[in-house]
């Protein structure tokens, strides 16, 4: 878990192009919008990507991407899941 | 109703070089764009994120008209629909749709990506600016083959005469591939651009499109 | 010298009125405008389930221009083997507007202005670095061969301002018969749909499960069209005295200042565009014709826009059910029909709306029904935050 937890934070900076952020700068279970990062719709729909790209992960109602991207303990979570299923 | 209109700035950003109202304010050592705009960036001590999310044609405008406001608030001086901002190039958004393409080449691996598609409409680069700088006027993005100075100077001219803006940000913003050229004027109705007033006027406009940076 | 006379003439110039004396509009509901709009009245749609690989490997929802029509079109006026369906139908739609007018195409007076998103951008594909011969991806390219097509002689002014460029552009030329530059512009805004646009529209996820319902409140989504649309703008109402003579007015395009894909959430931009055009009219205004994308923020955002600027009770449609989001066409597209709908004193009902939708009371106009207006205030708004508002009136 932890270790997926790294990783997406690596993947989170690399697709968001958050250049001037590191892995340590990012809580694990701090919201990820409206504080946390800041980050916006775009940046929402970027991780709908990555989560499906890279663990094949698809999120299809905007209800479930809330969920699911909350932070990034949420995110490590529902892989998790999706890998057991 | 006739106006006189001034180029109270301009700024270039062009083979390396960024030059505003006359003054060459920086010169970077990196040759490839993405690494002279980063430099370009980190030296201007610009602090904003967002930055690193724009594609590279808004990169360019944005630095552009970063340096070509620097330190005016148009949106104070003129109200908050009160500057236009009129922009035109050659290749559009072609830079970026090339990128875009990549991502859907290969059905088995197909993963169209929203933040890059975003940046496939050349105006996107009006809306960075408009966003920084708070600006709500008049926006239109033309395409031609190359600068065209007669008709940015008939165009906005016309903006002023009908009282359409008050203030103007025009210019080219071109970035195809490896090639990359911005100019950007500031036109108001006073202006004092260092030693003396220049005219908006197509001569004018065409000395400084011209300047060897 | 000739920059210094073109100056000096148009201040003997004043011209207001702008004249619409010709339209076309092709979509997957005709080649012409009266086809497009008969279809319209008689509450037919464009917008069928599409099954073409080229586009999206799975089916999809838009309206789709059929491609041997607009070859076999397109062969009664040049070979179809040396145009791009982008091109052929840029040309056709050119070429029935100006079938209706006495309009003299020679001459410095006369100006084409092209309106488009993405253009050619389907020959991107297997082709992500530009080759020489490959010109065509930019747009210019596209309006130069226009150009050369009908021999106008002035070089094509492209518009490209996401999806409120057919109004820029129809603004655009509007504009410049005002300043005195220019005695007759043809305004045209086409797109084709690409596997290029609809992968990214479905990647913002703004795409409708259905044919869309714009301000509905079952609204999901926007479908795409393809099409194209024009106007002859002109100084002179006498180029088609059959017509009653319906004018372009002011008009603003703005920016939210925003976000770049979000609508802004008061408004600002649109609210700002409809009051520097309203600001030009001293009557009421009759008839609003919506962006209506039929996407929950997009007519979320409008609604709020039309209510602050105090037109809630102005009969407003959108006609995205007809023809689906036609980009960088729709502007002009839209705009032939409120033409026709001031002319024939006529409120074209907006397919897919059942129920209100919106946090707002506006008065969507459900049916087509006869109604003596007189004026239309047109509006749109697309990515980048732009927004745009034109009057048009008789």
């Amino acid at each position: 878990m932890e270790e997926l937890i790294q990783n997406l934070k690596h993947e989170i900076i690399e697709s968001l192009n958050l250049e001037d952020m590191t892995p340590d700068q990012i809580e694990s279970d701090t919201p990820l919008f409206v504080e946390g990062l800041g980050l916006d719709s775009i940046d929402a729909l970027e991780l709908i990507v990555l989560l499906e790209k890279k663990y094949g992960l698809k999120i299809d109602t905007a209800e479930e991407g809330k969920k699911v991207l909350y932070s990034v303990r949420t995110m490590a979570e529902n892989i998790i899941r999706h890998r057991n299923q | 109703m006739s106006v006189s209109l001034h180029i109270s700035n301009f700024c270039l950003i062009r083979n390396n070089h960024v030059m505003a109202g006359k003054h060459l304010l920086f010169t970077g050592k990196e040759i490839a764009f993405q690494d002279f705009i980063k430099e370009a960036y980190q030296h201007f001590k610009i602090g904003y994120p967002k930055f690193y999310k724009m594609d590279n044609l808004s990169k360019l405008g944005f630095m552009a008209a970063e340096l070509l406001l620097k330190d005016r608030d148009l949106n104070r001086d003129y109200g908050k629909d009160g500057t236009g901002i009129i922009l035109a190039n050659a290749a559009a958004s072609l830079d970026t749709d090339r990128n875009y393409q990549i991502s859907i080449n290969d059905r088995n691996n197909y993963f169209p990506s929203p933040s890059v598609f975003v940046y496939t409409l050349p105006n996107i680069l009006m809306g960075e600016i408009s966003i920084r700088h708070h600006l709500f006027g008049e926006n239109a993005f033309f395409i031609q083959k190359k600068f065209d100075s007669l008709f940015m100077v008939e165009y906005v001219t016309q903006l002023f005469e009908k009282q359409i803006v008050a203030c103007c940000i025009t210019g080219w913003v071109e970035m195809d591939a490896d090639q990359y050229d911005a100019v950007l004027f500031l036109v108001e109705k006073t202006g004092q651009l260092n030693d003396g007033i220049t005219i908006f006027n197509v001569r004018n406009i065409d000395d400084i499109y011209c300047l060897k940076i | 010298m000739e920059k210094e006379i073109r100056i000096d003439i148009r201040k003997l110039v004043f011209v207001e009125d702008v004249y619409i004396v010709s339209d076309n509009i092709i979509t997957n509901l005709g080649f012409t405008t009266e086809e497009n709009l008969d279809q319209v009245v008689s509450g037919h749609t464009g917008i069928k389930l599409m099954e073409d690989e080229r586009i999206s490997p799975e089916p999809f929802y838009a309206s789709m221009i059929d491609r041997e029509e607009l070859t076999g079109r397109f062969s009664m006026l040049g070979n179809p083997e040396r145009y791009t369906r982008f091109e052929q139908l840029v040309v056709c739609s050119v070429h029935d507007a100006l079938l209706q007018t006495k309009l003299n195409l020679a001459g410095r007076r006369v100006l084409f202005i092209l309106s488009t998103t993405k253009g050619n951008v389907e020959m991107l594909k297997d082709n992500s670095r530009t080759s020489p011969e490959n010109n065509r991806l930019y747009l210019w390219e596209s309006g130069e061969i226009i150009r050369s097509f009908f021999h106008f002689t002035n070089d094509t002014l492209v518009v490209s301002n996401a999806c409120v460029s057919g109004l820029v552009a129809i603004l655009t030329g509007a504009r410049l018969i005002r300043a005195g530059l220019y005695d007759h512009i043809i305004v045209t805004g086409a797109e084709i749909l690409s596997e290029f646009i609809y992968s990214g529209f479905s990647s913002f996820k703004s795409l409708s499960r259905g044919p869309c319902r714009p301000f509905d409140k079952t609204r999901d989504g926007l479908s795409l069209g393809e099409g194209a649309g024009t106007v002859i703008l002109s100084s002179r109402p006498d180029l088609n005295p059959e017509r009653e003579p319906v004018l372009a007015g002011r008009g603003f395009s703005s920016n939210d200042a925003n976000h770049i894909s979000g609508p802004s959430r008061t408004g600002e931009g649109l609210y700002i565009a409809i009051q520097q055009t309203l600001k030009h009219y001293k009557g009421k205004t009759d008839y609003i014709s919506a962006h209506g994308t039929a996407t929950p923020y997009n007519d979320e955002m409008e609604a709020v826009a039309i209510t602050r600027s105090g037109l809630q009770d102005v009969p407003v449609n959108s006609l995205k059910g007809y023809w689906g989001h036609t980009l960088g066409a729709a502007g002009v597209i839209e705009s032939v029909a409120a033409v026709h709908s001031i002319r024939n004193r006529m409120l074209i009902g907006t397919k897919g709306f059942l129920e209100p939708g919106v946090s707002q009371s506006i008065n969507v106009i459900a049916q087509t029904r006869s109604e003596n207006i007189s004026n239309c205030l047109k509006i749109a708004s697309g990515f980048g935050g732009c927004n745009a508002a034109i009057m048009y009136y008789r």
